[in-house]
């Protein structure tokens, strides 16, 4: 520890540390610009000149470590002379057009001028200006107020990983911008706005919207990635116009990813439904929420005397709140039927009861930054979990092995050690291959039922170098992906993940799907156990067994299956047959008028309260921020009275808080844990397929219904480019197609034209075809063979 | 001696004839009673009547929607909503609103507005025959300031030296 004094008072700091840390910690104002605590040092901006005793001249206190003994005056005549004259600096170009700039209110270079600038200019020549950049549709441009502070560009650099911002030019004529006209294409890019300091960098879909003066700030969770990061809600006048991150070092630190700051749009989406709707005959009917609920008991009690209680199926959006999703399955088990869930892209269910309480990470998300070795199964991390992925990258920047075993080649944007690009069907092969080479010299104790699944492989030269890779560093993890869990033999992949981590002394972790798949586990909004993953007699139906077998009436809670779900066209035609489809939703859609009998509006993420848990099992409460529009109610609401309804016990709440409370006394203190959940497969079924492999990606910005109606999003270039089939050039050429040309794509029946991509991440005997997309729903399941023909 | 003058005062009606002489200046003195509404008084260039918002030359409207006027407003008689213009995105208000009925013309608009935009002209008779009327939109106020363009950037011109 090493003592310093900052203007006169005596403060303890680690040596090593800067100035500005140590200042910042005691509540020590030093303006400053260039200086992020999660960046690089730039000492660029000079704002932060200090006075340090024995030193000729001031210091920039963002880049003077501490010294025993130390004395620093932030506010003396000397420091103060400074600052005013790098201010008067920095003003000779900024444009005094505060009046019309978005960061006006609450910029730092306005806050300082007003402490530190002169109010008369003494430059009188012409003020610099710089033309404007398009970044695409999430950040304005605006770059005659630039200061060049550089934190945009350390930013890409040391963040988003990707060197899309640079500050080419010297001195006079420096400017930021991409080196090359173009979008910024990372996830994280909506970060750059709430760092830049000034207003050269705003966000777009606010522009011009609201004043910093006007918003009021809420906070709420995210409502779409697995970790649930924290989030500022800013709102003017009932209406969301931003989102900004709020600090958890435990989770999200200070960054968001952009589908959850510009998601919020899809709350004012034009399809949105504001009233219950009930179809009379084939016209559907406004009308009130007691003849819309009584009609949704009529309907459901009928098709219940008619063919019983197990006729019913609920299916459930993981995005949903616990409450919600916990009032779901105690209506459903008030009704007598098992049958919920909310795994809507797994297609494997047999080692269901062998499952974790919860896909857990297997550790704290901070500490996948210290992970010496991952290995990741089927999973687009960037895209799915942006954050956890800059977790990894951090840990693989400081030397952690990343080792891949995905069905696409994607860009990553950090070191990957070795990677297996396989189409899913071979992931079995190569996981085996690894597990049996870590077998063969083994250091723990292993079941022989594991040795005799494992008798007939024989690992390549590959998997014998990744299993002694997996053998190295000091924290080891093998994590599942999304692709892992739509793996149509997933309970396998499981069981290989867990023999791998087992061997290799590593920890098993799942990186989830959506932001309450945790909470819908442990709210028991799944088939097999009870809220609280307490054991139920028998179990009900799974989602895929409840859209591609058909049921006589389907309850769905924010869901639109055809393209949340992972059998899109059966699902279609089993609801279009179903006798009775109630639906909750926030949107109304043509396919949803097609097939429902009733839809009952629900308010959507910041209308409503309720707790999301996430990856790690942090429960995470908020509350409603807005009024939704109309007769828009939260769907705990809705849920309690068609309870109440049916003449259930235990739906008295009057506050989702009560909800909450009574599952997390039922949950207890369970263990969260996956070393042990798992169950060795009866046998192993290496298959060699022969043919075209269809591989499915949920894509970043169609992962639900709200994030799907988000329009800044949908113009990106993560959201436009997942149309048509994706081939790469050998298949291409060996086929005899050319790129945008239409080509006659065949699965198991269905035949649909779609343009050729070409796609070099995509490998051979493979085609990508990404779900989510409404020109795809018609080709069914994720999995399947595909037969290409070229268009004359 | 004081109780001898107060009589011969009193005696002679001293009071009621100073009065009177008083009354009699004014009479054979020039008026300055204005006949409203046929007269006018001269009117400060400073006066704070009715709101108006100015253009340019060009034609362009001044107003930027920085919103400086609303959050000023002690009132809160103004209500403000800005966006991108369509056919050129710059800042402007989609609405702009002066409730008459609740400002107190107290000019700390007028003061607050960086590019002279909303101004309180020297139009003070104006009445709303209903509650709306009363309201001031954003095309009454550009209305307005088109009528009395002159008069208000001249005042603004000799003001100049002032501010």
């Amino acid at each position: 520890m090493a003592t310093i004094e900052i203007d006169g008072k005596p403060y303890q700091a680690q040596p090593g540390q800067m100035l500005i840390e140590v200042a910042d910690a005691n509540g020590i104002n030093i303006p400053r610009f260039c200086y992020h605590k999660k960046l690089s040092i730039a000492a660029n901006c000079r704002m932060c000149l200090v006075e340090v005793e024995k030193a000729p001249k001031p210091m920039p206190a963002c880049a003077t470590p501490v010294m025993d003994g130390m004395k620093v005056w932030t506010r003396s005549a000397k420091a103060l002379t400074a600052q005013q004259a790098v201010m008067e600096f920095l003003l000779i170009n900024h444009p005094l057009d505060c009046p019309i700039c978005d960061q006006g209110g609450e910029c730092e270079l306005q806050d300082v001028a007003v402490g530190y600038g002169k109010d008369v200019s003494r430059y009188h020549e012409g003020k610099r200006v710089v033309i404007d950049k398009n970044l695409g549709p999430l950040i304005a441009t605006e770059m005659t107020r630039c200061i060049h502070c550089t934190r945009c560009v350390r930013f890409s650099q040391e963040i988003t990983g990707i060197q899309e911002m640079g500050a080419p030019g010297r001195g006079e004529h420096t400017y930021i911008g991409t080196y090359i006209e173009k979008n910024i294409a990372s996830e994280l890019s909506g970060n750059m706005i709430d760092l830049c300091p000034v207003g050269a960098l705003t966000s777009k879909p606010f522009r011009f919207a609201a004043r910093a003066w006007e918003i009021q700030q809420h906070d709420t969770i995210a409502p779409h990635d697995s970790l649930g990061s924290n989030l500022h809600l800013h709102i003017y006048r009932n209406q969301i116009m931003r989102v900004a991150p709020k600090e958890n070092e435990a989770i999200n630190e200070v960054w968001i990813s952009d589908r959850d700051r510009f998601s919020y749009q899809g709350l004012t989406a034009e399809d949105r439904l504001t009233v219950p709707l009930i179809k009379i005959g084939e016209t559907w009917q406004a009308t009130s929420w007691e003849k819309a609920l009584a009609f949704v008991k009529e309907g459901l009690k009928k098709v219940i005397s008619a063919h019983g209680n197990q006729a019913v199926g609920a299916l459930a959006s993981p995005t949903a709140t616990v409450e919600e999703l916990y009032l779901l399955q105690k209506l459903m088990r008030g009704i007598g039927s098992h049958n919920i869930d909310h795994r809507l892209r797994q297609v494997d269910f047999s080692d269901q009861n062998a499952a974790p309480l919860f896909p857990y990470l297997g550790q704290a998300i901070a500490d996948l930054e210290h992970c010496g070795t991952a290995l990741i199964i089927g999973s687009h991390l960037r895209k799915e979990q942006p954050l956890l992925n800059h977790r990894l990258r951090k840990a693989s920047l400081r030397g952690a092995k990343i080792i891949l075993i995905n069905p696409i080649d994607y860009e990553f944007n950090l070191p990957i050690a070795t990677k297996i690009i396989a189409p899913p069907a071979a992931w079995l092969n190569h996981l085996a291959g690894i597990a049996k080479a870590l077998l063969e010299n083994r250091s723990s104790l292993i079941p022989h039922s594991v040795e005799a699944l494992l008798a007939t492989v024989s690992p390549d030269a590959q998997q014998r170098a990744l299993a002694q890779t997996l053998r190295t560093g000091n924290k080891r993890t093998v994590l599942l992906g999304n692709l892992a869990t739509a793996h149509p033999q997933f309970s396998v992949v499981r069981a290989l993940a867990a023999i791998i981590a087992k061997l290799s002394g590593a920890t098993l972790g799942y990186l989830g799907e959506a932001n309450n798949t945790a909470g819908a586990w442990l709210a028991g909004a799944i088939p097999h156990r009870g809220a609280a993953g307490n054991p139920i007699a028998a179990a009900g139906l799974d989602a895929y067994t409840m859209l591609t077998q058909g049921m006589k009436s389907y309850i769905l809670l924010g869901l639109e299956p055809e393209l949340d779900s992972c059998s899109g066209t059966a699902a279609l035609k089993h609801l279009q047959q179903a006798d009775f489809v109630v639906s909750l939703t926030a949107y109304r859609t043509a396919t949803i008028e097609n097939y429902a009998d009733v839809m009952l509006p629900i308010s959507l993420f910041a209308e409503t309260s309720g707790t999301y848990i996430n990856v790690v099992g942090n429960w995470q409460s908020f509350k409603g921020a807005i009024q939704p529009r109309g007769d828009i109610r939260p769907a705990w609401k809705i849920l309690r009275v068609l309870g109440n309804l049916f003449n259930l016990d235990g739906f008295e709440y009057t506050a989702s808080d009560q909800i909450c409370d009574e599952l997390r006394q039922q949950v207890g203190n369970k263990i969260i844990g996956n070393k042990t959940a798992w169950q060795i497969p009866t046998h192993l079924e290496l298959n060699s397929t022969s043919g075209l492999q269809r591989i499915t990606e949920m894509p970043i910005y169609s992962v639900d219904a709200l994030v799907r109606r988000a329009i800044a999003l949908q113009h990106t270039l993560d959201a436009t480019q997942v149309t048509g089939i994706h081939i790469n050039t050998q298949v291409a050429t060996q086929l005899g197609l050319t790129a945008n040309n239409p080509v006659i794509v065949k699965q198991n029946g269905a035949v649909i034209n779609l343009p050729v991509v070409i796609d070099e991440r995509v490998p051979d005997e493979a085609v990508l075809i990404y779900a989510g997309q409404v020109a795809q729903i018609e080709l069914g399941a994720w999995h399947d063979q595909i037969e290409l023909t070229a268009t004359c | 001696m004081n109780a001898i003058t107060n009589y011969i005062k009193s005696l002679f009606l001293w009071e009621l004839m100073k009065g009177l002489s008083l009354t009699g200046r004014y009479l054979f003195k020039s008026k300055i009673t204005v006949q409203y509404p046929e007269e006018k008084t001269p009117l400060s260039n400073r006066f704070r009547g009715l709101h108006a918002l100015r253009r340019y030359p060009n034609g362009e409207e001044r107003c930027i929607a920085c919103k400086l006027c609303e959050a000023v407003c002690p009132a809160l008689a103004i209500t403000i909503e800005s966006a991108p213009r369509e056919n050129d995105g710059t800042r402007r208000t989609s609405r702009y609103e002066i409730d008459l009925l609740k400002c107190i013309f107290c000019g700390f608009c007028e003061e607050s507005c960086p590019v002279d935009s909303i101004v309180e002209s020297r139009t003070f008779e104006y009445h709303g025959e209903q509650r709306g009327d009363l309201l001031m939109t954003k095309e009454k106020l550009l209305a307005q300031g088109d009528k009395v363009e002159q008069e208000l950037a001249a005042d603004r011109a000799y003001d100049a030296r002032y501010r």
